[in-house]
Parts: structure tokens; sequence; C-alpha cells
């Protein structure tokens, strides 16, 4: 359900927190929104508004920043009524009119996280003081995502969460000030879990080998609970550290373990190492226990099937989105080919799904201002909290209130085994439905955090 | 017993690719008195020389199909190769198939090159600097290499597969009586692991058996007193600089199916390789090979399960812990020489 109004409610609550004096952060105290006396950071005072994309610019995972940085592009060029308006057409809510957000035209900036932290932290501090930055979106690392998330709810602007797929980002780290169109972890396991069954039955022996960091422990929790659930029984959990790029000492012991599935929650070159060792290995072409060996990659991305090339052939796992899924699924995933039309005559190529979200958090986030009739972060975040839409490629979807968490259908893949062209890597096997894949806010997974009070900064 | 063998076989190829690059880092440091903090970006380049032969190879002509649509309606663009267009399918794919092994032939003079231009248009402007100036500069230079290679082809690694007759495994545990998939290797572990003999091999017999080596190797002993005897120091000292910088490229040439090609890959392999050189001895050849495969081979110990168990993280710190030890116990390393960087 549509909250079309900054409410009264919401206007006391943000006149309250602001008029505190407790709330308001100490680490910004840069003169750029002080002058603006409207309650909040960095309010837009010309025609003008400033939006931050922090995204990776460098280091490992460059090739996923630089596509978000062109879905960012696109979108801001179809929020100033630039090109054909891509998904902005098929988006159920219809205030965006290529006017800008609220008439004023939207301007951007860029920071570099590399996928690091501190790092990205520092960029978007940069962007927020320094730029006037209303809003920060992107990234495509779990880390950088509860970071940022975390310095944005100190700052008072809203947050909307790049590609994070750790259970954590809103979870036990969720706030108020941030929200993701990503989904998660558990979403993934619930979806893959039925699609494991079916292909590989209920008796297996799973081995995984894990990122050690935020994502690839939630991720692991998430797979080995939903697999257990099925009859699966985990022999070994092994983390790896992130800097790993020989994954050999790892991958050997694995065959005289007794198991016959590898999991490997792995992401960006991580996978795409790992994957080749197991390969290079023979795991693919091994029986054990009497049955074929086989390997899953929880999460799944097309540049990491395109480093991977050969190897992610018949190998299951999960997506957000996929460009395919319109043509392929159906009109309840309306939205995608008008994307894809849009980003393709620009760019060349599909989108990745690392494109598609921040896409869409763009315009979601444009969306909320106008319905709220303000960029108050606390007007912004109370339009988001439990909206439900429709039209952004993914069918109907709701961000719930309870965790700024989006629910949606879970796009279940597998490596083409013979892939039509250099795009076509990747196959939709099926589409779980967002029931399936919900799960109660208290659930054990995600608790340990507050979401706590929206922050309006100034 | 099992677990101890694949563990020694799995030590073999890191160890191969760590002493190759201390082995060219030796060659450097002991001819030139030069620490090379871009020896490991010479390691990426080389790997890159692969992935452009690859990318040469498979450069191909389009033709549309109209009967098939793309993702945005249009014909579908139908891929050749032209080496497939010149040679017939067949002998085309072959020629792709393999484009690893040939990339060695592009290699070396590209590698020979580099290492040329580097000695002489930064490196021997640094011969009589403190070794933290050459520190400073080589790995500004690094940077700068790793930024090229990340500008031209990207950020994620790419993938440069062995040929066929290469991919997947054999039961080496079979072999020696053990049960089935108990010790499985990758045939073209060993592959890199014979090509780095060989390569070593011929490193030794260069300087063991040619004039020229010979030459270096006294250089090595003392550079002023072979200087003294009216031998053109610095032309050899420019060879020697193209045969390591050739000697780090192909150990990344043949890397590359083991592990997909990255800018960062020199990096993650530099610092390693010095505390090889560290442990091996600086400026002793026999020692970096030794220690390159101790080391190895011991690093591959380390991330064992029950290692892990025992001593949690110590597969992240047990080069460093064994470096600590040893060079404890023998300041100079395994193999070192007296006087070497002891001033």
């Amino acid at each position: 359900m549509s909250k079309n109004n900054f409410t009264r409610r919401g206007l006391m609550k943000t006149g309250a927190i602001g008029g505190a004096g407790l709330a308001v952060p100490t680490i910004f105290t840069s003169n750029v929104w002080a002058a603006s006396h409207t309650g909040f950071t960095n309010a837009p005072q010309g025609d003008t508004v400033t939006l931050g994309f922090n995204v990776p610019q460098t280091g490992p995972y460059a090739d996923e920043g630089a596509d978000e940085l062109r879905a960012f592009q696109l979108a801001v060029e179809h929020l100033n009524g630039g090109g054909d308006g891509g998904m902005m057409q098929t988006f159920s809510s219809q205030k965006l009119q290529g006017n800008g957000i609220m008439g004023k035209k939207v301007e951007f900036v860029t920071g570099d996280t590399q996928t690091k932290s501190d790092a990205a932290r520092a960029s978007a501090k940069s962007m927020i003081e320094k730029d006037g930055a209303v809003m920060i979106s992107g990234g495509s690392s779990s880390g950088v995502a509860v970071a940022v998330q975390s310095l944005c709810q100190e700052a008072g602007v809203i947050f909307m969460s790049g590609l994070t797929h750790s259970n954590d980002t809103t979870g036990k780290d969720k706030k108020a000030n941030g929200f993701r169109h990503f989904f998660n972890a558990y979403m993934s396991a619930a979806a893959l879990a039925p699609v494991l069954e079916s292909l590989y039955g209920a008796d297996r022996k799973a081995y995984h080998l894990t990122a050690d960091y935020t994502w690839g422990w939630t991720q692991q929790e998430s797979i080995q609970a939903a697999s257990e659930a099925m009859g699966w029984e985990t022999v070994e959990n092994v983390l790896t550290p992130l800097a790993q790029t020989d994954f050999s000492s790892y991958i050997a012991p694995v065959l005289n373990s007794g198991a016959d599935v590898l999991v490997l929650n792995h992401y960006g070159g991580n996978m795409v190492n790992s994957l080749t060792n197991a390969v290079q290995f023979g795991l693919r072409d091994k029986e054990v226990n009497g049955k074929n060996f086989e390997i899953v990659v929880p999460l799944y991305s097309e540049l990491m099937a395109r480093g991977a090339g050969a190897n992610i052939k018949g190998i299951p796992g999960s997506q957000n989105w996929d460009w395919k899924l319109e043509n392929q699924m159906g009109d309840r995933y309306r939205g995608t080919n008008a994307f894809v039309q849009s980003f393709g005559e620009k760019y060349g190529f599909p989108p990745s799904q690392a494109a598609h979200t921040c896409y869409a958090q763009t315009l979601l986030y444009a969306d909320a201002v106008e319905r709220a009739g303000s960029f108050n972060p606390c007007a912004v975040a109370e339009a988001l909290a439990g909206f439900e839409f429709d039209g952004l490629g993914n069918g109907p979807t709701l961000y719930r209130a309870d965790d700024h968490q989006c629910f949606k259908d879970v796009v279940v893949v597998r490596g083409k085994e013979n892939p039509e062209n250099e795009f076509d890597l990747v196959e939709i096997v099926e589409v779980t439905p967002a029931e399936q894949v919900t799960y109660a806010p208290d659930h054990p997974m995600f608790s340990g955090g507050q979401l706590g009070s929206c922050n309006p900064g100034a | 017993m099992d677990a101890i063998i694949l563990q020694i076989l799995n030590g073999l190829d890191k160890g191969s690719a760590y002493a190759l690059i201390a082995l060219g880092l030796t060659l450097i440091f002991g001819t030139l008195g030069v620490v090379n903090f871009a020896h490991g970006a010479l390691f990426m380049i080389g790997a890159f020389c692969a992935v452009t032969v690859n990318k040469l190879l498979s450069l191909s002509f389009v033709t549309l199909d109209p009967s098939k649509k793309d993702f945005l309606g249009n014909p579908t663009k139908i891929l050749t190769p032209y080496v497939e267009k010149w040679f017939g399918p067949e002998v085309g794919a072959a020629i792709i198939d393999w484009s690893v092994p040939l990339s060695i032939l592009f290699a070396i003079p590209i590698m020979i090159a580099i290492g040329f231009i580097m000695e002489r248009g930064l490196i021997k402007h640094f011969y009589r600097r403190p070794h933290a100036d050459q520190i400073l500069v080589t790995f500004g230079l690094a940077i700068v290499l790793q930024e090229l290679i990340k500008h031209y082809y990207g950020a994620n690694p790419i993938q440069t597969p062995a040929p066929d007759a290469f991919r997947g495994s054999f039961d080496f545990g079979q072999l020696l009586g053990f049960d089935p998939n108990v010790i499985i290797y990758p045939y073209w572990r060993l592959v890199y692991f014979a090509f780095a003999a060989v390569v070593i091999g011929g490193v030794f017999a260069f300087l063991q058996f040619t004039t020229f080596g010979m030459v270096v190797r006294a250089g090595m002993a003392d550079r002023e007193t072979v200087g003294l005897l009216g031998i053109n120091i610095d032309r050899r000292f420019t060879i020697m600089f193209g045969l390591a910088a050739a000697v780090a490229g192909l150990a990344g040439v043949m890397y590359t199916p083991i592990n997909s090609p990255n800018y960062h890959m020199g990096m993650d392999f530099l610092v390693l390789s010095f505390v090889v050189v560290v442990v091996g001895g600086m400026g002793s050849l026999p020692g970096a090979v030794a220690a390159g495969f101790l080391l190895g081979i011991l690093e591959s110990f380390a991330s064992m399960n029950e290692v892990k168990a025992l001593i949690p993280g110590i597969d992240q710190i047990i080069i460093y812990v064994v470096a600590i030890v040893i060079l404890l116990a023998r300041p100079r390393g395994l193999l070192g020489r007296k006087g070497v960087m002891e001033d």
C-alpha cells in the first residue's frame, strides 16, 4: 500500500528529532549544510538537487561498479527528461514526469568505494559534506554497504544500497535511513533449496568454501540451514580469506572428505578463481557416493559468469534479476524490456543485475520524494516504508517497513550449456514467488539490530 | 599419507611460481644491486601477453543472421574468427585452443624489450641510490603498469584456458596404490611444474656454461672488480634485466590457465616472492629456488583443515612465521652469502 503524503505524524517526529539536538551528528561540521535552515542535511536550495553515487571504480569489482555507474547516469538522464524514459514508463507509480525531482534538475557526483569499507565511508562523507549530496547510492560489497549505511544514518541522508546480499544489511545492521532493493542470502537459499532438491535429490553431502566476511558468513548460514532442512548433510565449512587468489589447497581436500556437492560462497574474482580451480581438479567429472559430484554457486552475476567462461556451464545459482526475465517469464516482469532497450541502445550490451538494482533504487528514491513532497530523509523514509510497487522488472514488490528490505520474486538460474552469444551465459531455470522467500522480521538470522528512528541530520 | 602427498603436489605449482619470480628478483638484485618492486608487475604483464594473444587469435569478422534476433531485436551478429577463415575451422580452432603455449613466442621478445626499456629508461639512474629510493620508484612503476592494464583490460579476471589436451586432472593416487579420487592433480599444473624446472635449469645452465654467465656470476660476487677489468658491465646488466623480465613474464604466461589473469595478480605474488628471496638468501639463486618450493609447500600444508583447526589463521601467516624462524637461525637466509646487504 502506498503512502502518498508526508504525514503530520512524520512531520512531528522530524521536528522532534531535529529539535532535540542530541541526534545531530558531531562528525558533520561542514558549513555546507549549516547554512540551510530547513531542518535536514543538504536541503536543496536552488533549482538543482545532487545525488551521490558511490561505486567501486578501482579494486576487484571495478567492472561491476562501472555498470552501476552507467545505470545511474541513465536514471539521471531519464529523471531529467532525456532518452526514452526507460522504466519510468512502466513504473506503477506515475509520479515521475521527466522534470527532475520535484522540479529540480538532478545532478550527481561520484565516489570510489574501492570495495573497502573505510574508503567507501570516506568517499560518501566527502560527497555529503563537500558536494551536498542529499542521497547516497551504489556499491557492490556488503561490508561497504553496512559501513556506508551507518555513515548515512549518522549524517542524516538516505542510503539506497546497491548490490549487497548479506542478511546483515537489513538484519542486525539495518538502519532507518537505509533501504535495500537487492535480495539477500536468506532469499537465495529459500529459492535455491527446492531447485537443488529436484536437481540433485535430498540425500547429499555438502562441503562449503566461504568468503571470510559478513556476506560469506550469512550466505553460508542461510544455504546450510535451507539445505539441511531438505535432508542434506553439511560435511565441512572452510573459511577462505578475501584476498585469496589460488584456491587449490582448499579444493584438493574436498574429494576425500566424503562430500558430493561443493557450495562456493564466493563472489567476484574469488568465485571465478575457486570455480576454475575446482574444474581443474576434475571435481565435476567425478562420482562420489554413487552420484555425480556437483558444484553450486548461490549468488550469480552475469559479469562473474563472463569471467568464469565455460566452467560455469550447468552450475545453478540465484539472481535478483536477469535481462531476459520479461521475454522468458512474461508480462509480470514488465519494465525489464524497457530498461534493457534503454541501456542497450546507450551502451551496446545488456545491463547486469548490479545496473538494474541501482537504476531501480534511483527511481524509487525520486518517486518517494515526489510522493512525500519533500527531500527530508524522514519524509522519504516514510514514503518508502511499506511502499508497494510494480513495473520495475521484478514483478510486484514490497518495500517492507519493518526492515527496509524489498520482497519480490527471486530468479533461479544456471550456466547455459550452449550460449548463443557472449551475453547469453545464464539461463533462467525458474522464478520463485516472493511468498516463498519471505521471512518474519524477527527471524533469528536477521535479529540483533534495531531500525531505530530516521535521522534528518541538520 | 595421501593428504601429505596431495599438499606436496599442491605446493609444487605455487612453489614453481614463487621460485620463478624469486629467481628473476635475485638475478636483478645480485647483478645490479637493485631491489625491484616492479617484478610482480612483469609477471602480470606476462600473463596479459597470453590474454592479448588469445584475444588476437580470437579476432573475428561479423556476419548478420536475420533468422535470429539479438537482445535488442536486431539481427544476431555471428562472429567467426579470422584464423578459422584462413586455416579452416579445425586448424583455426586448434590455434585458438593452443593460444597459451603459443603466447610464449610472443611474450619472450615483448618481455625482453620491456626489461631493456625499464633498465635503460629508469633503473640505471638508481644504481647508486639507496635501496629505499629503488623500492619507491619501482613500486610506483608497478602501480602505473597495473593501472594501465586495468584501463585496457578491465578489472575482472579474464579466462585464458589451457589447451583441451591438458584440461582436467588425472588420478595420481591410483599410480601409488591409493583409492580412486584420493589424490587428483590437474594436468596443467604438472605442465607448469615441468616448465618451471626447464626454465630454472636453463637459467642455471646459461650462467654456468656460458662466458656471459661467468662474467655475470663474477659480477654478482664482486661488481667493482669486474668493472675494473674493462668488461662492459652496463650492457651485460641490461641483458640480465631483460632475461629476468623474460623469466617473470614466462612464469606469468604459463600461470594463466591456473588462475584467470587480473591486473592485481602481480602484487599478490610480489610480497611473498620477496620473502622467498630473503629466506633463500639475498643474491643466492639456488637459495631463491629452494625457498620458493619450500614456502609454496608449507603454505599448502598450512591451508589443510586439520592444521587450521590446531592453529586458526595459520594459513595466512605461515610464510612469515617460517621466514622469522629461518632468519633468526640463519640471518643471511638458507644459502645467503656474507656481505650481501649487510653494510
